[in-house]
């Protein structure tokens, strides 16, 4: 039984339940974005701005409310951000829609990792994150959190 | 580079309206840090759509780098890989 995320920050070695499985310390990445500045980029940009970034998927769960849907993308550009830092991707060049914030049936946002992104995690060797986002007024927040498993030794 | 290139020209007159940057745009050294002058991830995508459609090209999805739009000499390096000439 692989260790609850909760305690990835305990070290050391997670053995009791029979687990063959450590955890390094959390990949961690976390962005706030203005809100109005991407109503702005929109303006400005139109479409491209749309497509450059987000997914068909991520613009239809915006939805068609304009300011429900700005607090949306915002959130959602925020998250992309946030998987960038996380897995030190600013370096190596992605794009941005091989990250692609869906919603859970009920209701709960994933971050999924398509494309040549998904190959350079499975090289990294990170095999799973989780994704919180956030908004109350005129910002959007995500945080991005990368799990790296590690073989430990088995000692019966 | 020369500075009155019409690359670096092009770059400056982006970061000017979309960098949001501390220092100005326009005079601001080639080789410095954007990023240290305030640049935001949000803001490099503006100025990434504006260079394109500036010059009629697409950044390749390995030139979305830090190292790309950390500079206006990164920027105009990634500019003339895609062909970009420059003129002066």
């Amino acid at each position: 039984m692989l260790p609850p995320a909760f305690q990835i920050s305990t070290p050391p070695t997670n053995t009791q339940h029979g687990a063959m499985f450590d955890w390094r310390p959390p990949f961690l990445g976390i962005d706030v974005v203005s809100i109005a500045r991407i109503k702005k980029s929109l303006a400005d940009f139109g479409e491209r701005f749309e497509q450059r970034i987000f997914t068909p998927q991520e613009l239809q769960d915006a939805g068609h409310d304009a300011v429900v849907k700005m607090e949306r993308l915002a959130a959602r550009f925020a998250a992309k951000e946030a998987a960038i830092k996380a897995f030190s991707l600013g370096s190596i060049g992605v794009n941005w829609r091989d990250l692609e914030v869906v919603r859970r049936p009920d209701g709960a946002p994933i971050l999924l990792i398509h494309g040549k992104t998904s190959t350079i995690l499975t090289k990294i060797g990170i095999t799973s994150w989780a994704l919180s986002l956030s908004h109350d007024g005129d910002h959007a927040t995500a945080v991005v959190a990368g799990l790296q498993p590690v073989p430990v030794p088995f000692h019966p | 580079m020369n500075p009155n290139s019409t690359i670096q020209t092009g770059i400056r007159a982006a970061l000017q309206k979309h960098g949001r940057l501390s220092v100005d745009a326009l005079s601001v050294a080639p080789d410095a840090n954007l990023y240290e002058a305030g640049l935001t991830s949000h803001c490099s995508v503006n100025v990434m759509l504006t260079l394109e459609a500036q010059f009629d090209i697409e950044f390749a999805d390995h030139l979305l780098t830090r190292e790309v739009f950390g500079s206006i000499n990164g920027m105009a390096k990634a500019l003339q890989e895609m062909g970009v000439v420059d003129a002066t």
